[in-house]
C-alpha cells in the first residue's frame, strides 16, 4: 500500500493498495459471495461490497478483543487462556466449513497473542473455501513498541482511505518468518512492502 | 413508546411506528412501520419492520423491509437483511449484512436468499386488529 499523491480529504488518507487490488481481482465477475471485514463496519465498505452483490460479515475485531479480553493490563495473559480463546473464536467466527469466500482482516492480527492468533487463523482456514484470499496488514517496524491503527474505508478496488484510530502495542514481533509460520498450512503467501512502513500480506487458502 | 424504565419479555406487534427506549426481550414486529431503538434501549429480540433505526443496544437479527439505520452510538450484534442500510462511523456492529435488491418493477423487495425465506413482498401483517400496538405473552416490569 503506497501513499497516494492526491491530498487526503478530512481526517483520512487515501492510498493505493496492491493487496486490495489482488483481493478484488480474485473475486472479479462473481456474485453472491460471503466476505468478512474485521476492521469495523463502515458505510463505505458495506456499500462497496454489497453493491458488488456480495454478503458481508462485519466486525470490529479490536473492540471485540477489548470486550472479551480487556482491560489492557494482563490482556495477553488472558488471550492465552484456552477456554477464553474457544469462546472468542466460536462466538465471532461460527461459520460453516468452507463457506467464506474472502477475508479482509486489515491490521488486526498484530494485536493477538500467539495462542489466540493461531486459533483465529486456523478457524479462518477452516471456514474459508479453498483458493479464497485473505488480506492482512502488518506494520513494517517490527520492533516498535506501539504502532498506529486505522479504520479502513474502501474507495474502489485499488484504493482505500485509512483513518487513524490511535496506537496499540503489537502482541509479538511480526517478522516475515513469523507471519509465514502463522499461515504455514495455507496455500500461498505474498508480501507487498510499501514506502510507508506497512506490509500488506495476501494469503491464499 | 416504551420508556426507559419499562422492561418487556414477549412478542410485540405494532401497527404504528414504535420507539423502544427500555428493555425488550423476545420479538418485535411492525412490518409496515418504523421501529426505533432509542439511546437507552436494550433489546434482545428479532426485529421485523419496514424501517429500523438503532441508537441503543440490540442483540438479535433485524429484517427491515426498506431501510436499516445504525447510528454512531449504537451497539448491534446480529444480522441485518434490508434493501438499504446506513451505518454511522463509531457504531459497533457485529454481524452479517444481506442487501435485498428491489425487483425490476421498482416495487417491493424480492427474495434474495433461498435459505432465509425472507420475502417482504409476501409477508402478512400478523398484528391483531385491536389495539394498534399489542404485546403478546409479555411480562412488563416498571
Amino acid at each position: 500500500m503506497s501513499r497516494s499523491p492526491a491530498a487526503p480529504s478530512g481526517t483520512g488518507q487515501q492510498r493505493t493498495s496492491n493487496g486490495l487490488d489482488q483481493f478484488f481481482a480474485s473475486i472479479r465477475d462473481r456474485e453472491n459471495l460471503s466476505l468478512i471485514d474485521l476492521a469495523g463496519a463502515s458505510q463505505a465498505n458495506i456499500s462497496f461490497i454489497t453493491e458488488m452483490g456480495h454478503r458481508l460479515y462485519a466486525d470490529d475485531l479490536l473492540r471485540s478483543l477489548d470486550d472479551a479480553f480487556g482491560p489492557a493490563e494482563g490482556m495477553l495473559e488472558r488471550q492465552a487462556d484456552p477456554q477464553r480463546i474457544d469462546e472468542f473464536v466460536n462466538q465471532g467466527f461460527d461459520f460453516p466449513e468452507c463457506s467464506v469466500d474472502g477475508a479482509l482482516v486489515w491490521d488486526t492480527l498484530q494485536f493477538l497473542g500467539p495462542e489466540l492468533l493461531q486459533a483465529l487463523v486456523d478457524r479462518l482456514y477452516h471456514i474459508m473455501r479453498p483458493d479464497a484470499h485473505l488480506l492482512a496488514i502488518f506494520h513494517g517496524n517490527e520492533k516498535a513498541r506501539t504502532v498506529p491503527i486505522y479504520h479502513y474505508r474502501i474507495n474502489n478496488a485499488r484504493t482505500v482511505t485509512i483513518i487513524p484510530r490511535g496506537e496499540r502495542a503489537p502482541a509479538q514481533v511480526f517478522n516475515n518468518r513469523l507471519i509465514e509460520k502463522v499461515f504455514q498450512q495455507w496455500g500461498a503467501i505474498k508480501f507487498y512492502v510499501t514506502r510507508d512502513n506497512l506490509r500488506e500480506v495476501m494469503v491464499r487458502r | 413508546m416504551i420508556g426507559k424504565s419499562v422492561a418487556i419479555k414477549g412478542q410485540i406487534y405494532s401497527r404504528e411506528d414504535i420507539t423502544i427506549d427500555g428493555e425488550v426481550e423476545g420479538s418485535v414486529e411492525a412490518l409496515e412501520h418504523k421501529v426505533t431503538i432509542g439511546p437507552n434501549g436494550r433489546v434482545k429480540a428479532t426485529l421485523k419492520a419496514r424501517e429500523v433505526v438503532v441508537l441503543g443496544q440490540v442483540y438479535g437479527n433485524i429484517e427491515a423491509g426498506e431501510r436499516a439505520e445504525v447510528r454512531r452510538e449504537a451497539r448491534l450484534i446480529g444480522d441485518i437483511r434490508t434493501m438499504r442500510i446506513m451505518i454511522e462511523d463509531g457504531a459497533f456492529f457485529k454481524g452479517g449484512i444481506d442487501i435485498v435488491r428491489a425487483d425490476a418493477s421498482g416495487g417491493r423487495a424480492r427474495k434474495e436468499n433461498k435459505e432465509s425465506g425472507y420475502a417482504p413482498s409476501q409477508t402478512v401483517l400478523q398484528a391483531p386488529s385491536e389495539p394498534d400496538s399489542s404485546i403478546d405473552a409479555a411480562e412488563v416490569k416498571r
